[in-house]
């Protein structure tokens, strides 16, 4: 745990689960990046993952689904959560899952947390594996990373409007052709 | 390996600057007015699927690439989100639907992270067998497609004949030939039926002879050693920095597997071999693939003896909160008959937090990030696809190959369009 507290914009360090978070300040990602490739020795991004936390731990806990209107009858109250978790800082969270390739493997996962629209700094100089993984947020999320030079749609169509993993877009929200025609 | 600091590039690299995975065309080597863009797939019988090459050609030289994948993208992972636990692991091994019972695998290992649970013996056992034959699975398709694609049809053939003998002993076990679903949340859905032992048996007597006649069919074909020697080039250090996994970073000259160097299941308590060639090209890409066929009939070998010496135990953990009750404690007992209806209906919740898994698939390393809120459903699924990873070498691999050497090169990575778009 105290291995990790000399990389720079280190802002949270935890450990579940036997795997090892470093949160660090989105300013400072490149420079934490740099830092742990060079003296730690993850020489592979072996994930990049983003997540939406928009509506966390909404749903309420266990007997209290009913709201001002009412009890809900088509949601039970087994359906709520036993406790409600823990707040997030921000919105989004962007995970790197570091590895180490080497006689003494290691994995690491890096995290920052982002507002909506807030921008970060691409890492494809730090380790050019980032290029897809960083459009695929992009896509599917909408994380704008700053420096990367062909930060377009990867899995959805060019034209595609909205991030579909984002919690406010519909399962099923794709526009259906003369839906909106008589 | 010399990292410099602050640098992406370390010297000799090959990696396309300044976006890594676009081959631009160089002003100094071609003549931009002798380039003709060519526009290669989506629908092309050797892309291995949907994947779609944008290739610049100077005469049949490749001067300029890109690759655009998406086209087999169907959302595995939001739908993932508004299924319960219990329900998703459907949707895993659809993802990857050459090494099925490997996403699946990986998928319900993240869930029994989180859930801190400890899987029976028996069923770790059983997990490996079926995972070590699903490799062998997806190599044989990989070789059958990929020297057919080169002009070997008959090869084709004798693989998918394996092969089905492969699927064969999946319908034994999950009565369907693929998408199982027989990896359950603590272990099996049901126990290994009698008699699959000797089937498995059958077949590991089988299977070797098979790889070596294979081998003998191609190395001592002239066309196929032009063909893939010294094509499709990727240096160690450019495997690394690409991300690369699995057999492209063995064959690269890397000597890593996540099965021996990050021990999951009971890898450690298996005894084989991990096969590194040094030269980056098809052909050791080849070579990787052929050899790690014999090394997984030969774990195979050893979870069968396993599974035999735990006959008779458990093959599920007994925890009624998020195993089904046996079927025959239905018809006698209120509790079981509640417990299956909550378990069916509403599914069972997961402790908050998040976990990132990665096992070897045939392709390299599979991941699987979770994110849990406490409840019934996934917050968040994120699988780390191999092929996805893959494919970003494909604008170094290519450098310079013509165009025919760019169906060698381009199947030497193994991507499964599936698994690239989820």
């Amino acid at each position: 745990m105290t291995e990790y507290a000399s990389v720079p914009g280190v802002v949270e360090t935890r450990l579940a689960h036997g795997e090892t978070t470093i949160v660090v300040d989105p300013a400072r990602l490149v420079e934490a990046c740099l830092w742990l490739r060079d003296h730690h020795g993850f020489n592979v991004l072996s994930d990049l993952a983003a997540a939406d936390y928009l509506g966390w731990g909404e749903q309420g806990v266990a007997g209290y689904i009913g709201t001002a209107t009412g009890r809900d009858l088509n949601r039970p109250g087994s359906q709520g959560l036993a406790r409600l978790p823990d707040p997030k800082p921000k919105r989004f969270s962007v995970s790197y899952h570091l590895l180490r390739v080497s006689d003494e493997p290691a994995r690491l996962r890096l995290q920052l947390w982002l507002d909506d629209g807030e921008p970060v700094a691409s890492l494809i100089d730090v380790w050019p594996a980032a290029d897809w993984f960083e459009r695929e947020a992009w896509d599917m999320l909408g994380i704008r990373f700053e420096g990367h030079q062909n930060l377009v749609r990867i899995l959805m169509p060019e034209d595609w409007e909205g991030h579909p993993l984002r919690k406010d877009y519909p399962l099923g929200g794709e526009p259906v052709r003369f839906s909106d025609e008589d | 390996m010399s990292v410099l600091p602050s640098t992406r590039i370390y010297e000799g690299t090959r990696i396309p600057s300044p976006v890594p995975t676009i081959l631009e065309i160089d002003p100094e080597k071609h003549r931009l007015e002798d380039i003709l863009r060519v526009n290669f797939g989506p629908n092309h019988p050797s892309t291995h699927g949907v994947l779609r090459l944008i290739v610049d050609l100077d005469g049949e030289t490749v001067a300029g690439i890109r690759a655009v994948i998406g086209y087999l993208h169907t959302g595995f992972e939001k739908n993932m989100e508004s299924k319960s636990w219990w329900k998703s692991v459907t949707y895993a091994p659809r993802i990857d639907y050459v090494s099925f019972q490997a996403n699946e695998l990986v998928y319900v290992m993240a869930i029994e992270k989180l859930l801190e649970i400890e899987v029976p013996r028996r069923a770790v056992w059983a997990r490996m067998a079926l995972a070590e034959l699903t490799r062998v699975h997806s190599h044989l398709v990989w070789l059958g497609t990929a020297a057919l694609e080169l002009g070997a049809i008959s090869l084709f053939w004798y693989c998918f004949d394996d092969r089905d003998q492969i699927l064969d002993l999946f319908e034994m076990v999950g009565g369907t030939r693929m998408h199982t679903r027989y990896f359950q949340v603590g272990g099996l859905a049901e126990d290994l039926p009698p008699g699959f032992t000797a089937e498995a048996r059958k077949f590991c007597d089988s299977m070797p002879k098979s790889v070596d006649e294979y081998e003998a069919i191609l190395d001592r074909n002239a066309i196929w050693l032009e063909r893939t020697k010294g094509i499709g080039l990727l240096s160690a250090d450019d495997a690394l920095a690409l991300g690369q996994s699995g057999p492209m970073l063995r064959a690269s000259g890397v000597d890593w597997d996540l099965r021996r160097n990050m021990p999951y299941l009971a890898y450690d308590e298996v005894d084989f071999h991990v096969p590194v060639y040094p030269h980056g090209d098809v052909y050791d890409r080849y070579k990787v693939h052929m050899d790690e066929m014999r090394e997984s009939v030969r774990i195979v070998r050893q979870c069968l003896e396993r599974i035999d010496e735990t006959e008779g135990e458990p093959w599920i953990v007994d925890d009624r909160k998020i195993v089904l009750p046996p079927r025959h404690e239905l018809h006698t007992s209120m509790e079981s008959l509640i417990h299956h209806f909550k378990i069916v209906t509403e599914g069972f919740t997961v402790p908050e937090g998040e976990v990132y898994v990665a096992i070897e698939s045939p392709r390299g390393e599979a991941g699987c990030y979770l994110v849990s809120d406490g409840g019934a459903r996934p917050w968040r699924v994120k699988f780390r696809a191999p092929s996805f990873a893959a494919l970003q070498a494909t604008a170094t691999i290519v450098q310079g190959v013509l165009i025919a050497d760019l169906i060698a090169a381009a199947g030497s990575l193994d991507p499964v369009m599936g698994d690239a778009d989820r």
